[in-house]
């Protein structure tokens, strides 16, 4: 029937092309402009110690934040991740009571974050629950956990060594977790962009009954994904209590709604099925220097809340805005 | 309503009867195809219409042209033998036009009376709902229709059929004059047909003009006065129910000329490549058994809901049986889902492109590797340049029109739509391809190379399952065709056995 053989192009617009006119060079562009602003208004600003300390503002988020943009690209969420802190924190601190040393103490945080991804990641899988409905449950339990366990006190006393991963700098400025932070944004962006893994998130997010239709095991990539984020919060965890010391349990609350901020300002769409690793990146620092930008200028608490506040609203009505503009 | 009566357009067929609301030469056109050429049909006071034709005869077509949802291209519509134009649902409504489909939206934790009246609640003073007299109305609606139902209650509490009452009630609600009826006993049991049919004849004795839509043609004969059937868009035939047999309807119906011109095949088949056995699924399907050849296509017939697509799905692996073994070139197969499917060279065409068949937000290269990626790319990582040369490869077999392969499969036509669909399967190398409605919605000219490529893929020795409720579609392509009803194989006919009129007699049980 092929007598006509004709060759259909791969692209039309090349690879390039496609990535100056993404939402994450805008981003990139805000990013550079809070930067000028940032060091314009505060003589403190460009000094790299301060900048240094700065990256401890995003970087354990935007560890769980990797995680969390697959998940919401697959069309899930997971509001628990900061109760997975606390309990993995909680779970830590006992254990220095108990004189485990800092190996112990580092597979007890990692093993803690997988058991929570995987019972939410069962319930969702198996059970057929909305995602959401599950993990603000699980957020409660938890962290509930540690409140039960702590009461209004803290753990503290741990080991030198553990302080390393929160409070270590591997060269100069460079701190440990900024490192970290680093090498887990390269292990995401290669496993969502370049692997079969990663098409299948975006196949899922995009029409999960057409991907169960195609071969894919819905189910079991949607596990995996809340694993993922266990783990990440479990790793999260770590580098939170080395750097504060101790354990209370009301540690990171509030970071799910700036993680998922920072997911969706990296223009991931809440819908699912699109967004980018390097968006995230982006956005880890824009939501970094803002809030240190903020910081620098003595601007009180809550006032930066409305800033963050604002910022959130921005992210929500300025894909609309840029669709627009890119129809015309 | 335009009153001009120097436009009135002579309608009368010459039975004298005035009709309320008629349709005369229609035409509607979507892109690529014809959906309606030139058709017309008269409404009657008093009088059941019954429409009938086969799966895209162009049916919904007239009922959306009816209620104002579609515009018509060419042709007049006329309400009292006026020329009126329904641009807006709303203003079919004002015209006492009023339809009740197969699956009505309504709302579970509202009030019968609520869901009634919801959008056209009567008002009291400051505009408020007047709660009383709407109950009221309900209450008289229901009566009307011999529904005891307290319009109070909650609707999550009524059962499917009272449900459908309350559907109907609701349809009713706003003072119809025409009342068209899609299929409306789909869903029910005998006895709440029964029931329905007593509704009808209510309807008719308060003067109102039903249309009636089924594919059953004991309701037809039950209930209706007069008869309008469809064919491929036109109108074939019209007339009193009296004058008519059903084997008349059923000519009609199907047409003696298969009018699409299929590919010349020598079938040819090999040896056996799938045996299923006693297949049953609690609800839907039940002790279905066949064997297949390579370079066979086998069909199955039936109408909506005799459980052929649920018997497929269980064998992609979508839902599970609940008994039957299928082998698979003599090898006993488990699959318990479409991935066991696929590793097991069964694939599936889904009727539903849009939701099962293609990820439509994806580029077209990303859709045909989708099943395959495990094949092509290197220890879980994506190989780009494999992918766009396997998508290449098979992409231009089909023949696809599209701009470049990095296209979102959404953009394109129905018809290169389900090329995509099918070139992803064939890319994965399959034993059976099972194809349900492969040319639905599509347009004529992919329709072709679509059966041109179906022959071709069994010439090669590929065993092909087509589902298919087009009887020249059936006819042109299969080796053997299966007729399924209520979930059941009622009857295995060769080549030569088969005719429209043994395939429709079989598949509606008459």
């Amino acid at each position: 029937m092929n007598t006509s053989s004709r060759t259909i192009p791969d692209r039309l617009r090349s690879p390039l092309e496609q990535r100056l006119k993404s939402w994450e060079t805008l981003l990139l562009l805000v990013a550079i402009g809070i930067f000028v602003a940032n060091s314009l208004a505060s003589p403190y600003f460009l000094n790299a110690w301060n900048l240094s300390d700065a990256t401890f503002n995003f970087t354990e988020k935007a560890m769980i934040a990797f995680a969390m943009a697959l998940l919401i690209i697959s069309g899930e969420i997971d509001l628990s991740v900061a109760s997975i802190i606390a309990l993995a924190s909680t779970a830590m601190g006992a254990a220095v009571q108990m004189g485990v040393g800092t190996p112990g103490l580092v597979l007890i945080g990692l093993g803690v974050g997988l058991l929570c991804g995987a019972f939410n990641g069962v319930l969702v899988t198996r059970f057929g629950l909305p995602s959401i409905v599950v993990t603000i449950g699980t957020m409660s339990l938890f962290r509930g956990i540690s409140y039960i366990v702590l009461g209004d006190q803290a753990f503290r006393g741990y080991p030198a060594s553990f302080s390393w991963f929160g409070q270590g700098y591997v060269w100069w400025v460079i701190s440990f977790e900024f490192v970290l932070f680093a090498i887990i944004a390269v292990i995401y962006a290669v496993l969502l962009h370049k692997t079969n893994f990663g098409r299948a998130v975006y196949a899922i997010g995009n029409n999960a009954t057409g991907a169960m239709f195609s071969g894919i095991r819905v189910q079991r990539v949607k596990f995996t994904l809340f694993l993922l984020t266990g783990l990440m919060s479990g790793i999260a965890a770590i580098c939170l209590t080395a750097r504060l010391g101790s354990t209370r349990p009301s540690i990171a609350t509030g970071w799910e709604l700036e993680i998922v901020t920072m997911v969706v300002l990296g223009g991931v769409s809440i819908l699912g099925g699109s967004g980018t690793i390097v968006g995230v990146v982006i956005a880890a620092f824009v939501m970094g220097l803002v809030t240190f930008g903020l910081g620098l200028l003595n601007v009180p608490g809550i006032v930066m809340s409305i800033v963050i506040g604002a910022l959130l609203i921005g992210v929500i009505a300025l894909p609309r805005l840029w669709s627009m503009w890119r129809a015309r | 309503m335009l009153k001009k009566p120097d436009t009135f357009l002579p309608t009368d067929d010459g039975t004298g009867e005035t009709a309320v609301l008629a349709l005369d030469g229609i035409t509607k056109r979507f892109p690529g195809v014809i959906a309606l050429s030139g058709v017309s049909l008269r409404l009657i006071p008093g009088k059941v219409t019954a429409l009938i034709g086969e799966n895209g005869a162009g049916k919904s077509t007239v009922v959306k042209i009816l209620t104002g949802i579609y515009q018509p291209d060419g042709g007049a519509m006329l309400v009292d033998e006026l020329p009126t134009v329904f641009p807006a649902p709303q203003v079919a409504a004002e015209h006492g036009v009023t339809a009740i489909h197969q699956e009505t939206v309504l709302f579970d934790e509202l009030s019968v009376a609520e869901n009634i009246f919801l959008g056209h609640a009567p008002r009291g003073r400051f505009g408020l709902i007047d709660l009383k007299a709407m109950i009221a109305r309900s209450r008289d609606i229901l009566e009307s229709i011999g529904a005891g139902i307290d319009p109070e209650q909650k609707l999550k509490d009524l059962g499917i059929a009272k449900k459908h009452l309350v559907a109907i009630a609701r349809a009713l609600s706003i003072d119809a004059r025409v009342v068209i009826m899609d299929e409306p006993t789909a869903a029910l049991s005998h006895k709440e047909i029964e029931e329905l049919y007593e509704l009808v004849e209510s309807l008719k004795s308060q003067g109102k003009a039903i249309l009636f839509i089924s594919h059953k043609f004991d309701e037809i004969f039950r209930i209706a006065d007069n008869y309008t059937v469809f064919r491929d868009g036109q109108m074939i035939g019209k007339g009193a129910m009296a004058d008519v047999s059903e084997v008349d309807l059923v000519t009609m119906m199907v047409g003696r000329d298969v009018s699409q011109i299929f590919p010349q095949r020598a079938s040819n088949p090999g040896e056996t490549v799938l045996k299923v056995e006693g297949y049953a699924h609690p609800t839907e399907f039940e002790d279905i058994s066949f064997t297949l050849r390579k370079g066979q296509i086998l069909g199955f017939y039936g109408l909506v809901g005799a459980g052929r697509s649920e018997f497929m799905q269980a064998l992609f692996g979508i839902t599970r049986p609940s008994r039957g073994r299928i082998e698979i070139d003599g090898i006993t197969a488990q699959i318990t889902s479409p991935a066991d499917a696929i590793e097991n060279g069964i694939v599936y065409v889904p009727e539903d492109r849009g939701q099962q068949g293609a990820i439509l937000d994806l580029p077209i290269f990303q859709n045909v590797t989708l099943p395959s990626l495990g094949r092509i790319s290197g220890n879980g990582f994506l190989k780009l340049a494999q992918e766009f040369a396997l998508a290449r490869e098979y992409t231009e077999r089909l023949d696809l029109r599209a701009a470049s392969l990095d296209t979102h499969v959404g953009t394109l036509s129905g018809g290169n739509q389900q090329k995509v669909v099918i070139a992803k399967w064939l890319a994965t190398r399959p034993k059976v391809i099972i194809l349900d409605e492969p040319t639905k919605g599509v347009d004529i000219g992919s329709k072709a190379a679509v059966h041109e490529f179906m022959a071709e893929l069994a010439a090669q020795g590929l065993a092909v399952i087509m589902v298919s409720s087009e009887i020249p579609e059936i006819l042109g392509m299969s080796d053997r065709v299966i007729v399924m009803r209520e979930g059941r194989i009622v009857t295995e006919l060769a080549q030569g056995d088969m005719r429209p009129e043994t395939l429709v007699r079989h598949a509606a049980g008459i």
